[in-house]
């Protein structure tokens, strides 16, 4: 069976962001990069599912530019067969300028000539938090999608999910071929050695241009457009709260809380 | 007359969740600014009598769609009805709230009106007759304002940003025609525990703790909590070892939450934890450690055992 995980690569969470002169974008140059943490649980539960059965091929696809190319090899070191890189390194100067609708109809359109059972996403991308690139791909394909699920087990040609909903679990079951969005708690994603890392260098990535999917960057129409970013107003720096020992300084908090900051 | 505003309310353990009258409040405001008429639908399981309700909080009209299949959130059935509301009342915008549930079907719904849709939205205004959103990016580090093309705007709201507030609407009650439609997803079943919890993303005030609590007693976390009217919220850490579910799990693999107040305790302030609660209005951090990142990100700093202060906090409060 083919599983297609879909992979972003997004801007590691522990290094600061810079935003842009145009103030429409992130500094990239020194930006440090890593693969989205969701992404790493659907990675992790194809490798399970691969090494659980005979048959399985597992394919990454990713849309990005150059440097995508990094978050491959660690995806190869971590075990994956073949990946698939859509350089979108056209869109550059308009970092993020490619919306849900966009990056969804690029997945879309190469899979249109790749085999899939199965599709593994992150439930989000950390980085633009939109919740909705594997919606879209699911409706454009046509297929089942199960959102935020913990675990899984493939009957047949069934797959039956349990996903976290509110206030608990659901499980559920839909017909392959099939998206599924893996959540946190499905599994615990695998670290590569260096050495494989080194190791993927060799492997092959099928990278293609838009061109060689067919598409043109006017094809792509985004809908939601960055106009600018700004940074969060920021916090004034943090009150240390006095006392002699605890049993003043809770005394002294209940009096900040209510009387300076109005909370409570 | 500008097209109208439809807002997609939720209901929760038997009644609206709060971010159903949040963006009710977002709505109307808009409304006010553009002339639209405003109109809230209502999806479940004897829910008719709940719609009155809705004109307080300024609904002009208020579609209620009733209907067994819709006791529960069904992503397919929700999303076939959302959609042939959308197709044929074609409103101007639509607001959903940013909950578990309103995420799943707004994207779906966008996906299937191919409508732009910004989601996590923390402010909302009206530009040259048309709605610019604004929404944390990159775990909050920055903020962006977005421009949604076409001819129907969506957008998802964060819970606890938008203020609620009474407004009269004429509260006009419709009823639906339900037809759920085909679903390619069949519920085999559904274990829901806790419904009377207060939910993190809409609580108040949050009480989390990390690493430092120590063990899975989070006695005193929970009184705390309980204190103040709130919920229990944990870092990955406390989550990882197996002492609190991971529904209770701040940050970036976790809820996003925006209390009122949130109080860190015995946890130290990474990057992906910051990220979950940095919108949070008011930020007290109890630490031993005087270095702890988490007091970078904090207006109340504590440095002190939480086994000592919590409880003093709670006893303090539980005096008046
Ligand atoms: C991909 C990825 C995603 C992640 N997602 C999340 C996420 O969603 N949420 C999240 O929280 N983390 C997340 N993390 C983990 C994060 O990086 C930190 O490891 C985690 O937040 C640390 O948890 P902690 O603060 O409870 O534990 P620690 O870092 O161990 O800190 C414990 C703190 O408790 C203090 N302490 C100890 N005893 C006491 C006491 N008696 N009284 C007071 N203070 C005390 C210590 O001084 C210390 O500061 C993620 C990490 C990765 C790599």
């Amino acid at each position: 069976m083919d599983i297609i995980v879909l992979m972003k690569q997004v801007p590691d969470t522990e290094a600061p962001v810079e935003i842009s002169a145009s103030a429409d974008r992130l500094e990239t140059e020194d930006l440090k990069w890593a693969i989205n943490p969701y992404d790493e649980f659907a990675l992790e539960e194809a490798l399970l599912i691969k090494e659980a059965r005979e048959d399985v091929t597992v394919t990454v696809i990713s849309v990005g530019p150059d440097r995508v190319a990094e978050a491959i090899r660690v995806a190869y070191a971590m075990g994956v067969d073949n990946a698939i890189h859509i350089n979108d390194e056209f869109e550059e100067e308009a970092f993020a300028a490619t919306d849900a609708h966009t990056t969804a109809a690029i997945l879309s359109k190469v899979l249109d000539d790749t085999p899939y059972d199965l599709i593994i996403s992150g439930n989000r991308g950390v980085d633009d938090d939109n919740y909705q690139v594997p919606a879209f791909v699911a409706r454009m394909r046509d297929i089942p999608m199960i959102n935020m699920v913990t675990r899984q087990e493939i009957q047949g040609n069934e797959i039956i999910c349990d996903q976290a909903v509110d206030g608990g679990i659901a499980t559920v079951k839909a017909a392959l071929p099939a998206l599924i969005t893996a959540n946190k708690g499905m599994n615990e994603p695998r670290y590569p050695a260096f050495r494989a890392i080194m190791k993927a260098r060799k492997q092959k990535v099928d990278e293609r241009e838009l061109s060689d999917i067919g598409l043109a960057p006017a094809d792509l129409v985004p809908k939601v457009k960055i106009r600018s970013l700004a940074y969060p107003p920021e916090r004034a720096d943090g009150k240390l709260v006095n006392g002699a020992n605890a049993a003043q300084k809770a005394k002294e908090l209940i009096r900040l809380l209510k009387e300076e900051a109005n909370v409570i | 007359m500008a097209k109208e505003i439809l807002i997609v309310t939720e209901i929760w353990n038997g009644d609206f969740r709060k971010i159903s009258l949040e963006a009710l409040s977002a709505g109307r405001h808009l409304a006010d600014d553009t002339g639209a008429a405003l109109t809230a639908l209502v999806m479940g399981e004897n829910v008719a009598d709940k719609a009155e309700a809705l004109a307080a909080h300024g609904a002009d009209t208020v579609l209620v769609a009733e209907n067994p299949g819709l006791a529960s959130f069904r992503p397919c059935e929700f999303e076939n009805l959302v959609t042939a509301v959308i197709k044929e009342k074609q409103p101007g915008i639509v607001i959903f709230g940013a909950t578990r549930q309103g995420r799943e079907l707004s994207a779906g719904v966008a996906a299937r009106t191919k409508a732009g849709l910004a989601p996590e939205c923390t402010g909302l205004f009206i530009e040259a007759g048309r709605l610019v959103a604004t929404r944390p990016m990159y775990g909050g580090k920055v903020i962006a304002t977005v421009d949604i093309e076409g001819e129907i705007q969506m957008v998802s709201i964060r819970p606890n940003v938008f203020e609620i507030k009474e407004a009269a609407g004429e509260g006009k009650i419709e009823t639906l025609a339900v037809d759920l439609g085909e679903a390619n997803v069949t519920l085999l079943e559904e274990k829901i525990e806790m419904a009377t919890r207060v939910e993190l993303t809409e609580a108040d005030y949050i009480v989390s703790g990390g690493r430092g609590v120590g063990s899975e007693d989070f006695t005193v976390i929970e009184n705390l909590a309980r204190a103040l009217g709130g919920a229990v919220g944990a870092s990955r850490n406390a989550v990882d070892l197996g002492w609190r579910p991971q529904s209770d799990q701040v940050g970036q693999t976790g809820k996003v939450v925006s209390p009122k107040l949130y109080i860190a305790c015995g946890i130290s302030g990474a990057m992906q934890h910051i990220a979950g609660m940095s919108t949070s209005d008011v930020i007290v951090a109890i630490n031993t450690d005087p270095d702890a990142l988490i007091f970078k990100t904090s207006d109340y700093c504590i440095v002190e055992d939480l086994f000592e202060v919590v409880p003093a906090i709670t006893a303090e409060l539980e005096k008046g």
